[in-house]
């Protein structure tokens, strides 16, 4: 009962504020909807007719509501209502404030009726409705909702509004609409011809089916064959489509490989050793997230801005605490170290199990992150990939100038490059490598804030990259960023190349199996370091 | 200077005077005598060994057999492989094949011709690397030859472009993560996710007898110490050796003349071949393989089995192996979650207090003793021998 009441509560919270915004119907739509609440079934529509043509209020709901056979009213004052399920229990709300009235019986509310013919004039008011929305994406979706049942009426509606059309793109999908309908209805064979020919280049999944019926059906076999070509052409341009698809999934990917190798190959390439634990400072970068989200729950807008420094001083500080306490007393043994940094990474998985429980925590994603761009109606990316795409981009960019144009990157690939001729030269390695260890962690940090955008936050969250990161390393070669950049793209793109071929799961042993061949060839990596120092 | 004294005192330690022979008489007299508790006293004598414990310990002589198989490359080579546990696993899967065959129609499904999991997957016939795999003498070969392939390809693979260090630790782990991808795979013929189990009885006895089970028991220790001893041979040949200079100088071996990538790849199909042999063993013994042995993971803990124990002792191994296992056991039904916990803090902390192990730490209370025994007067005639040498 009082998660019945929780659900209620919330319902009602979320109805008033949704329909905040909306406008109460004026003086002049109120006894139109009072005698709605009257009015003999057969004496409706012309209510209805006169309450589209009034100003005021949006009549959009009422049409939904009515068509769906929602709409009552209460007896006593005549409200209007629309009945919604939520948790198996019916509710009552205002149809214009949103109010939600909990404690209506059955008794007190009364069904408007709706038939067949008011049926057929709600569908096409709302499509005119929606067809003088101000908005060109809602006009242009209208016209698509209305692809599936063309008829007279519904195309003289869009033959009309055309003629007003200011937008291209709304004008190009009503095009489509009308052309459709000639190519289904048309008696005359060379009007057909033209149809499908104006229907060329439009990637509506219904155009390909218009089509698939006509190249099959059609009497006249100009029509067929003009038809075959459209379906050709169709087909054509979806397999790019999904090729462009692919490769913005492997970038996604490679760029997420990017944002975790980047930091293994600098401390690598500076030290010589394998940091074990570098998949959990991405798993603590990700974790710091959903702290922070905890923590400010009203500012998940700006979480993430907030998340990436805090994330790259968590992971930083206890990579130079790793540092300090361990790496750093074994040094000239990568072996150990590498076996060190494993413990390491054992202890903080079931710390962070022990803390936030074995559980996968779920982060928010900000509105401005999420949704996609339709370029198309078979493209569309996803908003958060492409984010972290120019995200891992931009980290490498000025991870390129701090190691380029910084008193700290100029030691950094001192040491990198001849450890005892950088000592000698009066170059605190000792501080050098503390530093560097501190910059891959927390680099390390920013991608757990990437990653968290794109699966759920676990404590194994840094195991499912930490091998992949690896190979990049490997593949790409040590002490060169643009050889990392290459290698984790590569990896990327051809992951997700092989994957729709081969599954998964065989995709990636195929590019493990291609980088232990590789080596063969290129045991230093894509860009070795050259020069006498880089035995 | 100092560094060509450290490393001779290591050569010098590994070739010392050998503690083998006393350790396989003590490991022996266990074995017979945990094995005569168990089937010759009453269950309600104090001294009864239960069959429980009997197969716990025939599962750590197992660890140990593998702990000694990285043991053999790491300590002795210095080859870091990540990837044993792969090499374990195909040895487990070849004796599971085996075992699974021998169930016949007493499957759930009672097909006699194919294992449960096939007629599950809707399979008219079996795969061709299942045949012949009810014959117990192929399935043993395949215990052998195929870690020994995997190691020799993989082995001439690496060895041959010069991949050492880190880079070679990673490349194993990758081999033991793609064949731990590719083992989850129903269409591998492998049992796909739950691997193979509900196996009924190994050359017509029965799996879950005591006999059988003290059988098992008593093989494997049999066949650790004839490995241990088999070893520590090899490791005093001129190939051990010249192993040995590949460990401490790989580069000046090389320029001596001595084919270094064959003594590697060699030593790492042997070390294959015994981690395919206990991963054999361990199979009967716990009634099951499945993809998860594969983790790279479990590889990682067999690592620190021979660190904590001592590398390069083959002793120190199959004591590590026993007494992180003895541990983990107790640990894990006493509070499971600080099992990892102090797992982690073993890696850390064996590698920084303790890099030549328990073995380790027992030698240098040695030198400590006789160095005070030195102070007081009579010199010993072995120090003085060392010091000459040096």
């Amino acid at each position: 009962m009082n998660y019945f009441i929780k659900i209620c509560s919330c319902l009602l919270a979320l109805l008033i504020s949704s329909s905040a915004l909306a406008e109460l119907p004026s003086a002049a739509q109120q006894p139109l909807l009072q005698e709605l609440t009257t009015v003999k079934l057969s004496k409706t529509l012309p209510v209805l007719q006169q309450l589209e043509a009034s100003e005021g209020a949006d009549m959009l709901p009422l049409f939904k509501t009515l068509l769906g056979g929602n709409l009552y009213f209460v007896r006593e004052d005549g409200r209007l209502l629309g009945k919604y399920k939520a948790q198996g229990a019916t509710l009552y709300a205002d149809l214009f404030t949103g109010e939600k009235l909990v404690d209506l019986t059955k008794k007190q509310v009364k069904k408007i009726k709706v038939n067949n013919r008011l049926r057929g004039y709600l569908g096409e008011a709302i499509a005119r409705i929606q067809l003088n929305n101000s908005d060109s994406d809602v006009r242009a979706e209208a016209v698509r909702s209305l692809f599936s049942d063309l008829d007279a009426n519904t195309i003289e509606l869009i033959r009309t509004a055309r003629l007003d059309e200011q937008s291209r793109s709304v004008q190009d999908v009503m095009d489509v609409a009308l052309a459709l309908y000639r190519a289904d209805n048309s008696d005359d064979a060379t009007e057909r011809l033209q149809a499908v020919k104006d229907l060329q280049g439009s990637l509506e999944p219904p155009v390909r089916n218009q089509l698939t019926k006509l190249a099959e059906n059609d009497p006249s076999r100009s029509v067929r064959k003009a038809a075959q070509k459209g379906l050709d052409k169709i087909a054509k341009q979806a397999e790019m489509y999904s090729f462009v698809n692919q490769l913005f999934f492997g970038l996604s990917l490679g760029s997420v490989l990017l944002l975790a190798a980047i930091g293994l190959a600098i401390t690598f390439g500076v030290m010589g050793v394998i940091n074990m634990a570098h998949g959990e400072m991405i798993m603590l970068g990700a974790y710091t997230t959903y702290v922070v989200q905890l923590l400010l729950p009203e500012m998940i807008e700006y979480s993430l801005w907030i998340a990436v420094p805090a994330a790259f001083i968590v992971s930083g500080l206890v990579g130079i605490l790793i540092e300090r306490l361990v790496i750093r007393h074994l040094h000239g043994r990568p072996l150990e170290t590498l076996l060190a940094t494993f413990g390491i990474s054992l202890i903080l998985q079931q710390l962070v199990r022990t803390v936030f429980s074995p559980l996968n925590r779920q982060v928010a994603t900000p509105d401005w992150m999420s949704g996609s761009i339709e370029i198309n109606p078979l493209l569309s990316l996803t908003l958060n990939r492409l984010y972290i795409v120019a995200f891992a981009l931009l980290v490498f960019m000025i991870l390129l100038i701090v190691l380029k144009k910084t008193s700290l990157g100029l030691n950094v690939r001192a040491v990198s490059q001849n450890r005892d001729m950088a000592k000698a030269m009066g170059i605190r390695t000792d501080r050098v490598d503390a530093m560097t260890f501190g910059l891959g962690s927390g680099i390390a940090g920013i991608a757990g804030v990437a990653l968290s955008q794109l699966t759920n936050v676990g404590p194994n969250l840094g195991q499912a990259y930490i091998i992949d990161s690896f190979m990049v390393v490997v593949f790409g070669g040590v002490g060169n960023l643009w050889g990392t950049l290459v290698a984790a793209f590569t990896l990327g793109i051809a992951n997700k190349f092989i994957e729709p071929v081969t599954g998964a799961v065989l995709a990636s042993i195929l590019v493990l199996v291609f980088i232990i061949l590789f080596i063969q060839k290129r045991p230093k990596g894509l860009f070795p370091q050259k020069g006498r120092a880089a035995e | 200077m100092s560094g060509f004294m450290s490393k001779f005192m290591s050569f010098s330690r590994i070739n010392g005077d050998s503690k083998v022979a006393p350790f396989v008489v003590l490991l022996l007299t266990v074995t017979v005598l945990a094995s005569a508790c168990n089937l010759l006293l009453p269950s309600d004598s104090i001294f009864y060994v239960s069959t429980y414990t009997i197969t716990l310990l025939g599962k750590y002589l197992c660890y140990a057999m593998l702990a000694l198989a990285v043991d053999v490359i790491w300590g002795y080579c210095g080859i870091l492989s990540l990837g044993h546990g792969a090499f374990f696993a195909l040895g487990g899967y070849a004796m599971g094949m085996y075992l699974m065959r021998q169930i016949g129609d007493r499957g759930v499904y009672g097909n006699p011709d194919l294992p449960d999991f096939m007629v599950f997957l809707n399979w008219s016939e079996m795969p061709w690397f299942w045949q012949g795999m009810d014959q117990f003498w192929i399935a043993m070969l395949m215990v052998l030859l195929v870690p020994g392939l995997l190691a020799f390809v993989f082995g001439w693979l690496a060895f041959r472009s010069r991949v050492t260090g880190v880079y070679l630790s990673i490349m194993t782990q990758a081999l033991t993560y793609a064949l731990l991808l590719a083992f989850f795979r129903n269409e591998m013929g492998f049992g796909g996710n739950n691997g193979l189990t509900d196996f009924k009885d190994i050359l017509g006895f029965d799996l879950q007898a005591d006999s059988t089970r003290v059988s098992l028991f008593i093989i494997t220790a049999l066949l650790l110490c004839g490995l241990l001893i088999l070893s520590k041979k090899i490791m005093q040949t001129r190939f051990g050796k010249v192993i040995i200079a590949v460990r401490d100088g790989e580069s000046r071996a090389r320029f001596i003349g001595y084919k270094t990538e064959n003594y590697k790849v060699w030593l790492f199909v042997y070390s294959a071949m015994i981690a395919g042999i206990a991963g054999a063993l361990y199979v009967p013994q716990v009634g099951i393989i499945n993809p998860g042995e594969f983790s790279p993971i479990n590889s990682i803990e067999m690592v620190i089995w021979v660190a904590v124990g001592g590398r390069g002792t083959l002793i120190g191994a199959i004591i590590g192996a026993i007494l992180v296992n003895y541990a983990k056991t107790k640990f894990t039904a006493i509070m499971p979650d600080g099992w990892l916990f102090a797992l982690g803090a073993m890696f850390v902390l064996v590698t920084l207090y303790l890099p030549k192990g328990l073995m380790g730490l027992w030698e240098q209370l040695k030198e400590k003793q006789q160095q005070s025994k030195n102070q007081s007067g009579n010199d010993s005639p072995n120090e003085k021998a060392e010091e000459g040498h040096a």
